[in-house]
């Protein structure tokens, strides 16, 4: 193996965006909306494309303004189709998606004669090409992707310190918030705002399979390990730091072990952040599977006291 | 743009590779629909997502040990095996974390897409370097490739789809029960667990035959809107499944025939944008719980009881005026009017230029109203109706006098003409006066004379 500062910047560019995406994360699973994070970074195809239009380049601001937008449709739509409807909120989400995504795809053929975009690159990324896209700041040469996903993590952690009292009531009793006169739909909104620009600043540089993982795995993972919001939110983020580490490392490992050439980071770090899920399902303490099996083996062995008690 | 020579080749399926790609593609449809309708009901509809996203491994992994055997690589039914394979895989994961832990059914879901597609996309990349063979093309998986189709194929997709509709046929009533109430299934010893299972893969059977036309994102699609849309059409299963599946048919057909027609455009987002625009005039304007229908039903009742409100208030001030003498039909001022009821001046100002229309109000003095002798008729059986109601939920469900007013009011409006007959019967027979009788409570605000 050979490290080069190649690998470091992508690992902290991995690193970056995958905090930036746990952090709203842990409010998604807790609210029961994991699956908005797919909807979402497949429905911004179209606000990008539309951006490319519109603007014919590939610059920053229109793609990020457009694809945001297209986010927070998402969520209005599929709101919307789900109250004035009465459909199942799944089935509107996967109607709004998928119909948001061919539009998509129609677009971007349209758009391909006038700026090369394609498809694959909004869902596999090329995080090990960042490196390359270097911009100056503050007089230091470092990647453009490290100082957008760097600005989307540093706004998701403002947001949610500014407003985290209110975001753990929202979580848990929407209703009370309401009458305590936190709206809970404003809340909402700026839970699918947030996740809509991470996934936006995400999808360019890393490719949206990042996203969409770590959207979920690690506040899934950290909802095993504990009952707390605030080191559920720790947790997750150390899982996903974890996940961009071990993923561009075993990126570079694993394949020449089974015969392979290269293979692509973003796809290995949700594999890195599966198996630290499937570890803590294993072995948490509370919710663990062998910890359970053990913990009943050993009830049934010791002797039964009958106190008459229930 | 295409002539119209091109369009009859197609739609009148003379052409045999375009004959290929659109009866497949309809009877893709066709099952989706039919098994989409199934996961719809157990609001299980996302499933179809982590399913699709869950065989891609599986397409990697088929074609590396397919060229590892030194075959072609990319023989249609061997990675389609490989994608059926990851795909339960997927399931069984999900069941799995479902079962053990306390996650719920999204986050298992969100656990097996995400991480399934990563294996996939990682995989993807390996085989691509792989020597001896080219694995171009195996994205087309991602996206859909249904020009591309062959006549092995075609018959591959069309067994596929004729087995899991004839399944769907065959365990009908097994699968509603499950699907409405699975603790009552398990209770009366159906093994629930089975069917589940089993709904389970022809769901992926659908998915992976899908694949190949559609693609997998697009896939779902298929699986979720043609029994979204028709369930806005009818309140019976059995009409909603056969609805489902003609309409997935439909899109099918149609989305193909279109995307023939401009090669430009990539099939499997025309096809879903079919999809997707029965599925808008289903919701808008399908007559059993379309949006618009229902909204033009709320309006229509709202009308009826603006209406009502207005001839009974009225009722009452001529009633007022009149004291101990016979109700007649004067003209009242408006100022009267608006403090009977706590009515915004928007509203009264609708419902009074409605009762203009309607005919129930014939000109007056300015400031005040004078109901027309139709409008009058029309008044008194309202109020009847309301008084026959009170003295009803006074006599027998124990009301307040003082509290009947409000009670009666919610109801009042959609008491049919067969209850009001009955009602008057019920009370003549008591003893109650029935032209209009008088209030049996003291009506309190806005009359003009004493009271």
């Amino acid at each position: 193996m050979n490290w080069t500062s190649f690998d470091t910047w992508t690992v902290v560019i991995g690193a970056l965006c995958a905090v930036a995406c746990a952090l709203p994360g842990c409010f998604l699973v807790l609210r029961k909306m994991s699956m908005m994070g797919d909807a979402i970074s497949h429905a911004v195809l179209p606000g990008l494309a539309i951006a490319y239009l519109i603007t014919d380049t590939r610059a920053s601001v229109p793609m990020f303004i457009g694809a945001a937008l297209a986010g927070v449709l998402t969520a209005l739509f599929t709101q919307w189709i789900s109250r004035f409807g009465n459909v199942d909120r799944g089935a509107a989400m996967g109607i709004v998606f998928t119909t948001l995504f061919a539009i998509g795809l129609i677009l971007i053929r349209q758009a391909a004669d006038h700026v090369d975009l394609d498809p694959g690159c909004v869902l596999y990324g090329a995080i090990e090409l960042t490196p390359l896209d270097i911009v100056s700041f503050a007089g230091l040469d470092i990647p453009r992707a490290a100082l957008v996903n760097g600005g989307a993590l540093l706004t998701n952690l403002l947001i949610i310190i500014i407003f985290f009292k209110e975001f753990r009531l929202g979580s848990f009793d929407p209703a009370m918030a309401d009458t305590l006169g936190f709206s809970s739909k404003f809340l909402h909104y700026l839970l699918m705002t947030m996740v809509a620009v991470t996934t936006v600043a995400a999808f360019e540089s890393v490719g949206s399979i990042i996203v969409i993982a770590m959207l979920i795995v690690p506040p899934a993972t950290a909802l095993l390990l504990t009952h707390k919001l605030s080191t559920m939110l720790i947790i997750a983020v150390v899982t996903a730091l974890a996940s961009a580490i071990l993923g561009h490392l075993s990126a570079l490992i694993l394949p020449p072990l089974i015969g392979f050439e290269t293979t692509t980071t973003s796809g290995m770090i949700a594999f890195a952040a599966g198996v630290i899920f499937t570890l803590a399902w294993l072995f948490s303490p509370g919710e663990g599977i062998v910890l359970k099996k053990w913990r009943r083996r050993s009830v049934l062995v010791e002797p039964v006291h009958d106190s008459g008690e229930y | 743009m295409p002539s119209w020579s091109d369009i009859f080749e197609v739609v009148l399926l003379q052409n045999y590779n375009t004959r290929l790609v659109v009866v497949s593609t309809m009877l893709l449809g066709v099952a989706a629909g039919l098994i989409g309708s199934f996961l719809l009901l157990r609001k299980r509809s996302l499933m179809a997502d982590a399913l699709s996203h869950a065989t891609l491994p599986g397409v990697a992994i088929a074609f590396a040990v397919m060229v590892g055997m030194g075959l072609s690589g990319k023989s249609l039914p061997g990675l389609l095996l490989g994608a059926t394979l990851s795909g339960v895989a997927g399931i069984f994961t999900m069941l799995v974390i479902r079962n053990t832990t306390r996650l719920r059914d999204d986050v298992a879901m969100g656990f097996v897409l995400s991480v399934f597609f990563g294996i996939g996309v990682a995989s993807l990349q390996m085989v691509q370097g792989m020597p001896g063979a080219s694995a171009a093309g195996l994205e087309s998986f991602i996206y859909g490739k249904t020009a591309s189709m062959v006549k092995s194929d075609f018959y591959l997709i069309a067994t596929v789809a004729a087995v899991s509709s004839g399944m769907a046929f065959l365990f009908l009533k097994e699968f509603l029960l499950l699907c409405f109430d699975d603790g009552f299934a398990a209770s009366q010893g159906w093994p629930t667990l089975f069917l589940d299972v089993l709904l389970l893969a022809l769901v992926t059977a659908v998915t992976v035959i899908g694949l190949q036309s559609v693609g997998l994102i697009l896939v779902i699609a298929f699986l979720i809107t043609p029994p979204t849309s028709a369930r806005f059409w009818t309140q019976k299963l059995r009409t909603m499944l056969i609805l489902s599946a003609a309409i997935g048919g439909l899109s099918g057909w149609l989305g193909a025939s279109i995307s023939a027609l401009t090669p430009q455009l990539p099939a499997g987002a025309v096809i879903v944008l079919v999809a997707a625009s029965l599925f808008l005039t289903s919701m808008l304007f399908a007559p059993a719980r379309g949006v618009i229908p229902r909204l033009l039903r709320h309006a229509r009742l709202r009308r009826k009881v603006g209406r009502q409100h207005l001839l009974r208030a009225a009722y009452e001030l001529l009633e007022a005026a009149a004291g101990d003498g016979p109700v007649m039909n004067r003209s009242f001022a408006l100022a009267d009017l608006v403090e009977k009821r706590t009515w915004s001046k928007g509203e009264l100002k609708h419902i009074l230029r409605v009762a203009r229309r309607e005919d129930h109000l014939e000109p007056a003095e300015p400031g005040r109203l004078r109901l027309s002798e139709p409008g009058f008729g029309e008044a008194a059986r309202v109020t009847r109706n309301h008084r026959l109601w009170e003295t009803y939920l006074i006599t027998y469900a124990d009301i307040a006098p003082s509290h009947v007013d409000r009670d009666a009011d919610l109801v009042e409006h959609i008491l049919g003409a067969r209850l009001v007959r009955e009602l008057e019967e019920y009370l003549t027979n008591h003893g109650v006066e029935i032209p209009v009788p008088p209030s049996p409570h003291l009506i309190e605000t806005g009359t003009p004379s004493a009271s």
